[in-house]
């Protein structure tokens, strides 16, 4: 248990705004720029963007959510860290929960508080706003989960960033479609689909990832 | 300590290519191995192996006490003072007094630089510390020795001497020559397939 949160603290050193290897607030920025170039393209239609803009901030969280997986995993299995930790009798299972813990701290935390300014851009009501919210906070675990599995699935392949990218986008379109969902029938069974898809997803993820890091040393 | 590692029937495939075959030995609490071979003929497969890191294609490993290992590969965080960085694995080890190992390897005056700042044998130095304060039986060394100048190298043979001296187990593979008592020597080209 001590060693899961010694773990911790290295992955959100590593991660967090700030931090040494993470994105930064390079996920943050992309997000709001979304929401702020959205008016521009489609026009100053207050009912138009009213009506569009919560699915154009689920759209926006997802890409966001791509930008940090880049080096994720890779870093770590170049260095052989995982291989340091292996020995230490610290599981990759382990290591990527501690990993999607901090992956997700990283980005979404941040990503909700950014929700309220680009919901101001796009002139949404107040109850769109609270709807969108909760959709994040419930589908951003899975969106998280679905990054990590993915990055460490590249995490060894040449340009494995860009794939990585085009292969969350499928795996993550049942929360965009239940947690976007939310907003046409704004009712609790969409929030607690998408928050029992992220659970699921949540509890694959760092099987999947580990498994990713141990046929990674086979290659 | 007491400790033992053993080895038997061991296969190698790397990809197409059957790199050993049929290698079997036992190692007993005090004494050291010393794999050799050239270039490519696996011997960092097979230390891989011996950690548990590597799936043998054939063969079985088997180990009393707790695994160490050194490779080229570096695992600390780059942009963290060396300090800071072998802090992680000091809190994972439980080590309570790191200060020794680093008087021993001459880290001292390197606490504060970050880690990309170091030189090969500086980094070297480093993950040996990080395998004295490790505290374990059985050490596995790849290469220890890369990049190390004639005095480092001469504290390494002195440290594996007193690891072993105390019961410890050392398996080093290495193309270059390393004083060691007590040592036995596995040519790795004999069991070439």
């Amino acid at each position: 248990m001590s060693a899961l949160a010694t773990l911790l603290r290295r992955d959100l050193g590593l991660l967090l705004p700030g931090g040494r290897g993470g994105a930064g607030v390079l996920p943050l920025l992309f997000f709001l720029a979304v929401a702020m170039l959205y008016p521009f393209a489609v026009g100053p239609d207050a009912q138009l963007l009213a009506r569009t803009g919560g699915g154009v901030i689920w759209v926006a969280a997802l890409l966001a959510a791509i930008l940090p997986l880049e080096k994720l995993v890779s870093g770590d299995l170049e260095a052989g860290v995982f291989d340091q930790l292996a020995l230490r009798g610290v599981s990759e299972e382990w290591a990527m929960l501690s990993r999607l813990v901090a992956h997700w701290l990283a980005f979404a935390p941040l990503l909700l508080v950014a929700t309220l300014p680009a919901a101001a851009l796009l002139g949404l009501s107040g109850e769109t706003t609270r709807i969108v919210l909760l959709g994040l906070l419930s589908g951003t675990p899975g969106l998280a989960a679905v990054g990590l599995a993915v990055a460490a699935l590249t995490a060894s392949l040449k340009g494995g960033a860009a794939l990585a990218g085009l292969m969350v986008i499928p795996l993550a379109v049942p929360i965009l479609i239940f947690g976007a969902g939310t907003l046409a029938r704004p009712d609790a069974s969409g929030l607690l689909l998408t928050a029992a898809i992220s659970l699921g997803l949540c509890a694959l993820a760092p099987l999947a990832a580990g498994a990713a890091i141990k046929a990674a040393r086979e290659s | 300590m007491q400790a033992r590692l053993a080895a038997s029937d061991l296969a190698c495939r790397r990809g197409e290519r059957l790199l050993f075959r049929a290698l079997s030995f036992e190692v007993e609490s005090g004494s050291a191995v010393h794999i050799a071979g050239a270039n490519g003929i696996g011997k960092s497969s097979l230390i891989r192996i011996l950690a548990g890191l590597l799936r043998p294609f054939a063969g079985t490993v088997e180990n009393d006490g707790t695994m160490g290992l050194v490779d080229e590969r570096l695992a600390l965080d780059q942009n963290l003072p060396l300090g800071k960085a072998l802090a992680f694995y000091e809190k994972l080890d439980g080590c309570l007094d790191p200060g020794r190992a680093f008087d021993l390897l001459h880290l001292g005056p390197l606490m504060d630089v970050p880690v990309r700042y170091l030189s090969t044998g500086q980094k070297k130095r480093a993950t040996l510390a990080r395998l004295l304060n490790r505290n374990c039986p059985i050490w596995l060394l790849d290469e220890p020795l890369n990049g190390l100048d004639a005095q480092a190298v001469a504290i390494v043979e002195t440290l594996v001497a007193q690891h072993c001296g105390s019961g410890g187990i050392a398996v080093v593979a290495s193309h270059q020559e390393m004083a060691l008592p007590d040592v036995r020597t596995i040519d790795l080209a004999e069991y070439a397939a």
